[in-house]
C-alpha cells in the first residue's frame, strides 16, 4: 500500500471515531438530524457505487429501504420473530429481487431504466399491500422494540463503515475497473471482454442490499409501519441528489453531499415548512448548473486553481 | 462579484445560517408557557388533519389565551404555539418532537395525528416525560403501548370495538325485519383497511351474516366503478367498506352512479366530514359512518358555533370533539397541578375526572373508554347512534334510496 492509502485510512478511522461519539455529546434533537444524516450517507454512498461508474440513474432506493422495513415490521409483527433475524434475512431478498430487476432492466439504457426504477417503488408497494391483503391479513404492524436513537444511530454508522470498506475494495477490484469502462463506453467494454450485463447486476444487488439493511435498521424508529410511509417516492429523489451534489466519481464525495444537505433541509423544513418542496427544486437545478461535478469536483478544481 | 461566486456565497450564507439554527438554543420568556404541536400540514394525511387536528389546535389557543392564559401557582400565563408540519412522514415527525422537546424546550406538546405518529413518537413522548394524550389513534393493541409507555393515554377506542358497533347495527336492522344477511364489503389495501376487514370477517359470519362479496382495492385507486359494479353485482342487502377519505367520497359516488340497492351503506373514515355532505347533498341521507357525535346537548352545540367563529371551518361530526376534548383534559391538568410540571400533570391525568364537551371522562389503564363508534347522516347532520359509554344515541333511520 502507498503512504497515500495510509493516510486515507488514517482520517477515515479518526471520522468515524468522531462520529461515534456523536450520541454522547448530542441532544436529542442533534441526535434525531444526526440518525437521519448517517441514513442518508448509507444511502446515498451505496447507491453512488453503481449509479457513479455506470451513470445508470436508480430511483429504486425507496423500493428497497421498503422491502427491508417491511419484512422487519411483518416478522416481528404478525410471526413473532427477531428483530435480528428479519435485519438479517430483508438485505437477502432484496438482493434476490434486485438481481431479477437487474437481469430484467439494466439492459435498458438511460432514460428507460430511471422510469422502470421510477416506477419500481410503486410496484413493490402494490404488491406488498396486495399480498398481505389477500394471502396473510394484518392487525397492524408494529416494531416495538426497546432500541434508543442512539442504538439506531451505532447501527447505521456500522452499515456505512462496511458500504465505504466494501466500496474501498471495489475501487481497487476488477469489477470495479471494469464498472468504470462500462461506464465510459459500453460497447468498449463489451469488445474487450467484459460480462457487462453480470456487472452491472452485482452492484445493482449490493445497493438493493444496503437500502433494505437501512430499511430493517429504521424500522424500530419507526415503530408502526405503513406501506405508504416506507415506500417513499420522496426518499429515492433525495438519495439522488444528496449524492449528485457530493459528487459520485469519490467514494467520499456522497458523504459530503449528504451532511449539509440534511441540516440546510432541516433549516428550511422547521422555519419555513411550506416551502420545502421549492426548496427541492431549486437544489436541483443550483446542483445541475452551478457544481455538474459536485462539492468533489468543486474542490479538486479550486485545487488545481491553488496549485496553478 | 460574478454570478457564480455569488450563487456560492448565497449558498454558504444559508449553509451558515442553517448551522446557527440547528445549535442555537431557543431564549424562551417566562411569562408564557410553550406548547409544541406536530401534525401533517401537507402530505397524505395533509386532508384529515386539517380538519381534525389544526382547527381545534388553533381554536383551543385563541380560548385560552383570550381569557388571559392558563392559571398557574405564579400567574396567568398565555400560551405560546410552537407548530411543525411532519409532512406525513416519521422520520420527519421524530426530528419535529425532539427540537420541540431539546432545543424549543416547550412545555408541553399536543399529540400527534394518526396511529402510526402516535405510535412512532411515544418513545420520545416517554424519554421526555410528555403526557400524550392521544386521538386520532385506533389499535387493538392499546393495553400493551400503555404498559410499555406510562404516559401514553388513548381516547378514540379500539379496532375490534370498530367492527363491534357496525355489527351491532347491521343486527338491528336485520333483526327488525327489514333487512336480509347479505353484506358486501369492500377494503382499502392498507394498514388500516386491512387490519378492519381481518376483525370483520370473523365477527360478521359470527353473528350471521353471509358476506357475499369481499373485496379490496389498493390505495389512491382513482377509479372505483369496478369495485361497485362487482358489489352490486353480488345484490348484497348491506354494503360496507373500510374506507379512507379519497376512497369513502369515490365510493360514494360510485353508488350513486349505480344506484346501489341496499338497506345499509357504510363507509369509515372521513364520512364524518362536513365536506360529505356539502359534495352530496340530501342524496347520503341516512349513510353510515365510522364516529359521530351528539350534536343536541348544549355543550357540544356551543363548541360547532365556537370552532366555527374562532377557525371559519365547520368541525367533523367525531373526532374533532375528542380532538378538543382532549386538549380540554391537558389544560384541566396543568391547571390542576398549577405549574409546568410534567410528571405531575401526568399523574394528575391517571387520577382525576375531567369535565368536557363530552360529559365527564376518566382514564382507566391510561386509557377512556368512551367514545362513539357509528354515525348516521339524518337531515344533514351527523349523529352518534352507536357509542360504547356515551348517552344521546339517536335512532337509527333505514336507508331509502339516494334521492
Amino acid at each position: 500500500m502507498r503512504t497515500n492509502d495510509w493516510q486515507s485510512i488514517v482520517i477515515a478511522v479518526v471520522l468515524f471515531a468522531l462520529a461515534a461519539i456523536v450520541p454522547f455529546i448530542a441532544n436529542g434533537y442533534q441526535l434525531s438530524v444526526a440518525v437521519t444524516a448517517v441514513m442518508y450517507v448509507g444511502l446515498a454512498t451505496s447507491w453512488a457505487l453503481f449509479s457513479g461508474p455506470t451513470h445508470y440513474i436508480s430511483l429504486a432506493s425507496g423500493a428497497f429501504f421498503g422491502v427491508g422495513g417491511y419484512l422487519v415490521a411483518t416478522g416481528m409483527s404478525d410471526y413473532n420473530l427477531s428483530f435480528w433475524l428479519m435485519a438479517a434475512i430483508a438485505p437477502l431478498v432484496a438482493a434476490v429481487l434486485a438481481i431479477l430487476i437487474g437481469l430484467a432492466t439494466l439492459r435498458l439504457s438511460g432514460v428507460y431504466f430511471v422510469i422502470f426504477t421510477l416506477g419500481l417503488a410503486e410496484m413493490v408497494r402494490n404488491l406488498v399491500s396486495w399480498i398481505q391483503n389477500n394471502f396473510l391479513g394484518s392487525r397492524g404492524l408494529y416494531v416495538l422494540t426497546d432500541f434508543t436513537e442512539a442504538h439506531i444511530y451505532w447501527m447505521l454508522l456500522g452499515v456505512c463503515a462496511i458500504i465505504f470498506i466494501f466500496g474501498w475494495w471495489l475501487g481497487r477490484s476488477r469489477l470495479g475497473f471494469a464498472l468504470r469502462i462500462i461506464g465510459n463506453d459500453e460497447a468498449v467494454a463489451k469488445h474487450v471482454g467484459i460480462n457487462t450485463a453480470w456487472s452491472k447486476v452485482i452492484l445493482f444487488m449490493t445497493t438493493g442490499f444496503f437500502a433494505a439493511l437501512i430499511g430493517a435498521i429504521i424500522a424500530p424508529r419507526y415503530s408502526y409501519i405503513e406501506p405508504n410511509q416506507v415506500f417513499s417516492p420522496e426518499l429515492s429523489f433525495l438519495v439522488v441528489i444528496m449524492a449528485l451534489l457530493g459528487g459520485t466519481q469519490r467514494l467520499w464525495g456522497p458523504l459530503v453531499g449528504v451532511i449539509p444537505f440534511t441540516l440546510v433541509w432541516e433549516f428550511i423544513n422547521s422555519n419555513f415548512s411550506n416551502f420545502s418542496t421549492l426548496f427541492l427544486g431549486l437544489a436541483f437545478l443550483l446542483i445541475v448548473y452551478v457544481i455538474p461535478r459536485g462539492f468533489v469536483g468543486l474542490l479538486q478544481t479550486w485545487g488545481e486553481k491553488i496549485r496553478t | 462579484m460574478k454570478r457564480r461566486d455569488f450563487t456560492k456565497t448565497l449558498a454558504a450564507g444559508v449553509m451558515a445560517a442553517s448551522m446557527a439554527g440547528f445549535l442555537a438554543t431557543a431564549s424562551w420568556a417566562a411569562d408564557t408557557i410553550k406548547i409544541g404541536a406536530v401534525w401533517p400540514k401537507t402530505g397524505p394525511l395533509a386532508g384529515g388533519a386539517t380538519v381534525t387536528q389544526g382547527p381545534n389546535i388553533e381554536m383551543w389557543v385563541k380560548q385560552v389565551n383570550a381569557r388571559g392564559g392558563l392559571k398557574l401557582k405564579d400567574g396567568q400565563k398565555k400560551i405560546e404555539l410552537i407548530e411543525y408540519d411532519d409532512k406525513t412522514n416519521p422520520g420527519e415527525h421524530i426530528k419535529a418532537v425532539q427540537r420541540l422537546a431539546t432545543q424549543d424546550k416547550v412545555d408541553f406538546i399536543i399529540a400527534p395525528f394518526g396511529t402510526g405518529f402516535n405510535i412512532a413518537a411515544a418513545p420520545i413522548y416517554a424519554k421526555y416525560g410528555y403526557p400524550q394524550i392521544a386521538v386520532s389513534a385506533i389499535s387493538d393493541k392499546i393495553e400493551e403501548l400503555t404498559a410499555r409507555y406510562p404516559n401514553l393515554f388513548f381516547t378514540l377506542g379500539t379496532t375490534t370495538s370498530f367492527v363491534e358497533g357496525v355489527r351491532d347495527i347491521l343486527v338491528d336492522i336485520r333483526d327488525s325485519g327489514k333487512m336480509g344477511n347479505k353484506i358486501a364489503m369492500v377494503n382499502v389495501a392498507d394498514a388500516f383497511g386491512i387490519e378492519l376487514a381481518d376483525a370483520a370477517r370473523p365477527i360478521f359470519e359470527k353473528a350471521g351474516f353471509e358476506i357475499v362479496y369481499d373485496k379490496s382495492y389498493p390505495l389512491g385507486t382513482p377509479d372505483l366503478s369496478p369495485v361497485m359494479k362487482g358489489a352490486k353485482s353480488a345484490a348484497p342487502d348491506a354494503f360496507v367498506a373500510w374506507s379512507y377519505p379519497p376512497d369513502t367520497f369515490g365510493l360514494t359516488e360510485q353508488a350513486i352512479i349505480e344506484n346501489l340497492d341496499v338497506k345499509a351503506f357504510y363507509t369509515a373514515v372521513a364520512t364524518c366530514f362536513p365536506a360529505y355532505a356539502g359534495k352530496f347533498g340530501s342524496k347520503i341521507n341516512y349513510n353510515l359512518g365510522a364516529g359521530g357525535v351528539n350534536p343536541d346537548t348544549p355543550a357540544m352545540k356551543a363548541y360547532f358555533k365556537a370552532h366555527k367563529e374562532l377557525t371559519g371551518k365547520e368541525p367533523d361530526y367525531w373526532a374533532s370533539a375528542n380532538t378538543y376534548v382532549s386538549l380540554q383534559i391537558l389544560e384541566q391538568a396543568i391547571e390542576g397541578v398549577g405549574e409546568s410540571d410534567k410528571a405531575a400533570v401526568t399523574q394528575y391525568i391517571k387520577d382525576n375526572t375531567f369535565k368536557t364537551i363530552m360529559g365527564d371522562i376518566k382514564f382507566e389503564n391510561q386509557f377512556s373508554n368512551r367514545f362513539w363508534t357509528v354515525g348516521q347522516w339524518q337531515e344533514g347532520v351527523f349523529r352518534g347512534v352507536k357509542s360504547v359509554n356515551v348517552d344521546g344515541a339517536a335512532t337509527i333511520q333505514q336507508k331509502t334510496g339516494w334521492n
